[in-house]
């Protein structure tokens, strides 16, 4: 596993890059572990706690420990409308876990968003980033099966 | 007419939008040689008259823009807005993903009009595939010589819808929480570290090197006169056909839905459409012949937004979907301003109070009172806009909401 100061390093170059160093340690890490938060304050001269509120205002970049896949359901109205509700339920019971859950092995974690863009083909989720399209509560548990 | 009309995806899925010599011959950065060589302030007056109006949902003269910058700043950035939020949307990414080349040589014509070498592409963290594909599209690019001296970064944001405001965009580019700045100043006065710049729409920049190459009169005379041109449209929700289109931009709004559309899915009727966004106006079925161009659609109290256009079939709970769309303004409220914090967490509150049958006439009439405060005070687009679906569909469908008060 990268060192997490290698990571930051690498960003440091860019003016005001730090969520860039926050991308690059999700990259790795699948969130921000406080240590390295720590670190990319300290390199892009901030405060730790102005670090902590740039972490912790965007939905995508975490301080808490995630599991390997991250799995995102888009509940906005094109997917709502599409089943999003139905889906959300058959996910949480698939999984035994609720949203901002991990489930016990640390395999998937449980995460709501909206609207990522892809609503050609509703309900969407995406795992890891990678979208999945028109995903029915049917279809979920060869889905999942694919993330080992 | 119920034809599209392909400019900027004219030629989609028949070139590689990572290499810049496929696109080279098929007549690609002409645009923007023929920029160079003209004089800044005529380059701008080109762009001025063709009419060109920003795409990202304001319908800002692009041109106009461009002229605010002032002349004597050593730096200055161009800002390529590529945060695409707005739920329903997709169109900036299908421009990339056919035609990138398009938008770095359109960021390069308006570095060549406002003198600046240094362009950032913002795209947003959902994106991470367009991330990579504009990084090997701007290296071809540049290894070809094709932008010359003219730079451009990319950077990601990381899922906060406040960020396509421009200047939380810009603070978020900065490296802080993307809380939007009062204006003025402006961006192009006082942007990206403090120096003047423009931000513009991926679609905007990608009109531009057809907008050069064939001049600016020709772009005028495509589609609605006040806002000509052609528009990317993505259609969501009870359509045959969830896909993206290119038209004129005096297109019909039925056109859309029945003609390119295919219709309502499963041959039901139409409920209502909602254009721009989620933060689009419902129109009911007695407005769909209505030019989809920034005026027309303004004028039946409607707004082209982004171009989504999400279809909801007569089966559709209108109530319903809208308490899901007010839950949506709560969680992207930056936080900021009281009337968006505060007013987006009550719309939500009262609009699940009459999704679920436990409201009065008194709540109807408390959440239009509302509206008009956060339209009036709000500090940002978000704020202000939060509240359209929620008046348009009182309007519109007030039937909905008798249906389900006591
Ligand atoms: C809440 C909010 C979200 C916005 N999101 C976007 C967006 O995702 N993409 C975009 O181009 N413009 C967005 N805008 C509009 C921008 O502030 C700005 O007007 C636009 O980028 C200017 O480019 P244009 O003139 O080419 O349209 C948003 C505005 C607000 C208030
Ligand atoms: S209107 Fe909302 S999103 Fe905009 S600044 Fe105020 S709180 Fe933030
Ligand atoms: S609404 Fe779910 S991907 Fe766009």
């Amino acid at each position: 596993m990268a060192d997490y100061k290698d990571i930051i390093a690498s960003c440091k170059d860019q003016k005001g890059g730090i969520i860039e160093a926050f991308h690059a340690l999700q990259q790795e890490f699948n969130y921000i572990p406080r240590e390295a938060l720590t670190e990319a304050a300290r390199v892009f001269g901030i405060s730790e706690a102005q670090a902590y509120g740039v972490a912790t205002f965007y939905s995508y970049l975490s301080v808490e420990k995630r599991g390997k896949y991250i799995i995102r359901m888009c509940e906005s109205a094109p997917c709502h409308v599409a089943g999003a509700d139905e889906l959300l339920k058959a996910i949480e019971k698939e999984l035994s876990i609720k949203v901002g859950e991990t489930t016990s092995d640390g395999k998937f974690t449980l995460e709501l968003t909206e609207c990522v863009g892809q609503c050609q083909a509703t309900p969407v989720i995406t795992i890891n980033s990678e979208p999945l399209f028109n995903v029915t509560a049917e279809v979920l548990p060869q889905v999942l099966s694919a993330y080992k | 007419m119920a034809e599209e009309m392909r400019v900027l995806l004219e030629y989609a899925d028949k070139i590689n939008p990572e290499i810049a010599d496929e696109y080279v011959k098929i007549g690609g950065y002409v645009g923007l040689e023929k920029a160079r060589k003209m004089d800044p302030n005529d380059l701008i007056q080109e762009v001025r008259s063709s009419g060109l109006r920003g795409r990202g949902g304001a319908g800002f003269n692009a041109g106009m823009k461009w002229s605010f910058v002032p002349k004597n700043a050593e730096i200055k950035y161009v800002v390529c807005n590529l945060d695409e939020g707005e739920p329903g949307t997709y169109k900036d990414r299908i421009i990339c993903e056919k035609n990138a080349q398009a938008l770095l040589e359109g960021m390069a014509i308006c570095g060549a009009a406002i003198d600046s070498n240094q362009g950032y592409i913002y795209c947003r963290g959902e994106y991470p595939f367009i991330v990579k594909l504009l990084k090997n599209a701007i290296k071809s690019a540049k290894e070809l010589g094709a932008l010359g001296d003219f730079n451009i970064e990319v950077r990601m944001g990381a899922g906060a819808y406040v960020c396509g405001e421009e200047t939380a965009l810009i603070e978020s580019i900065e490296g802080h929480r993307g809380e939007p700045r009062f204006k003025p100043p402006f961006p192009g006065v006082a942007g990206l570290w403090g120096v003047p710049t423009v931000v513009n729409n991926v679609e905007t920049f990608a009109c531009l090197p057809s907008i050069l190459t064939n001049g600016a009169a020709w772009f005028a005379g495509i589609g609605a006169a006040k806002y000509p041109g052609t528009k990317v449209l993505t259609l969501t929700g009870d359509t045959n056909n969830p896909t993206y289109f290119e038209v004129p931009t005096d297109y019909i709004l039925r056109d859309v839905i029945y003609k390119l559309g295919g219709g309502v899915k499963g041959g039901k009727k139409l409920k209502a459409v909602q254009v721009g966004g989620t933060s689009g106006a419902f129109i009911p079925e007695s407005n769909l012949d209505t030019p989809i161009d920034f005026d027309s659609m303004g004028a039946i109290g409607a707004a082209l937004g982004s171009g989504a256009v999400f279809v909801m079939d007569e089966t559709r709970d209108i109530v319903d979907i809208v308490s899901r769309i007010s839950k949506f303004f709560e969680h992207e409220s930056c936080g900021k301003c009281n009337p968006c914090r505060e007013g987006t967490f009550r719309c939500r509150e009262i609009m699940e109070k009459i999704n679920s049958g436990k409201a009065t006439q008194k709540d109807i009439d408390n959440i239009l009172l509302l509206s008009r405060v956060m339209k009036k005070a709000a500090l940002c687009g978000l704020g202000q806009a939060a509240p359209i679906p929620i008046e348009s569909t009182i309007k519109h469908f007030a039937d909905e909401y008798a249906r389900k008060i006591v």
